[in-house]
């Protein structure tokens, strides 16, 4: 019967020599990776948001002004780098190879100013007294679980936004970049921009000073 | 087989990833309003996430061209995603619960 099939039968989407989902392998292998990577940060993100509700004297150190406009300053870079981005997309499926390095080159400046936003608050926090084991102690009582959750989830995103500035930097530098590169590069780029839609929500704006 | 995809995304044009990129600045300008609101912690979750996630969603369907991939593509992917992600919340109730049984302490 396998034989069968093996002979000349092999025509439907299902019975090999075909692409079921009309993606190269690379393309879908990058879409797993999200998928995976998605529910990793989901789990850090749901274990954050348990130890933030029942949490009742969690800190609220973020001022509005200047660490929250801060904030939105750099989910501003990050959108913005998500627009380039599709930019070069865009200009590698028309074949135009100097749009596509100008366009990914704009998207490494996004993503940069937004690590260096991003460490500069760190520094700040740092500076504050804020380590992964515990709050300063003008904050109130030590909460722990600020320290850790904050440090844990930015860090990683900030890892995640590193590695995605080096990748597109390779795949502007090689020559042999096919249009199937750009676009996987583009997914994996795009998915650090969705990560941090929600890491900014949960973590700057559910802890701002009241007034 | 790329080329004929890669064709529909061109069509697509430059005019629409504009339009996805104004509504993602604006969604986020209404999130930062709402922390300056600051509503109480569980309406604020509720609204912060269902914005987060139409922003999601316009990510996911346009940037990461999700609407022009193959309808089989679509349903291997995001399904097991929104399960896995949902039961999550399955936390969420205990975490009701440790936070009533201090304020009883």
């Amino acid at each position: 019967m396998s034989q069968a099939a093996a002979e000349g039968t092999a025509t439907g989407s299902w019975s090999g020599g075909a692409s079921p989902y009309k993606v190269g392998h690379k393309k879908l292998g990058m879409w797993l990776f999200v998928l995976s990577d998605s529910l990793t940060f989901s789990a850090l993100l749901f274990g954050y948001s348990y130890v933030r509700i029942a949490t009742p004297n969690w800190p609220k150190p973020f001022a509005f002004y200047p660490s929250v406009i801060y904030a939105t300053v750099m989910t501003a870079c990050l959108l913005s780098s998500s627009l380039t981005m599709v930019m070069a997309v865009n200009a590698s499926a028309k074949g135009n190879r100097a749009g596509v390095v100008k366009w990914i080159i704009g998207t490494i400046i996004g993503g940069s100013a937004f690590l260096i936003l991003h460490i500069r608050e760190w520094m700040h926090l740092i500076d504050e007294g804020m380590t992964p084991a515990g709050t300063p102690a003008e904050w109130g009582p030590n909460v722990p679980l600020f320290g850790g959750t904050f440090f844990t989830i930015t860090g990683l995103h900030m890892f995640h936004v590193l590695t995605g500035v080096i990748y597109l930097a390779v795949i502007a530098a090689r020559k042999k970049s096919t249009h199937e590169d750009v676009e996987i590069c583009g997914l994996y780029w795009h998915f650090v921009d969705l990560v941090w839609m929600f890491v900014f929500p949960l973590i700057y704006l559910l802890s701002i000073k009241p007034n | 087989m790329s080329e004929q995809e890669t064709h529909d995304h061109s069509n697509s044009g430059s005019k629409l990833y504009l339009i996805v990129w104004f509504g993602l600045i604006a969604l986020t300008g209404i999130e930062v309003f709402l922390g300056y609101k600051q509503l109480p912690l569980h309406i604020m979750l509720a609204l912060l996430m269902g914005l987060s996630l139409i922003k999601a969603a316009l990510i996911i369907f346009y940037f990461m061209h999700m609407k022009f991939e193959k309808t089989a593509l679509i349903l291997t992917i995001l399904p097991a995603m929104v399960i896995v992600i949902s039961l999550l919340s399955i936390f969420f109730p205990d975490a009701q619960r440790l936070i009533e049984h201090s304020a009883n302490r």
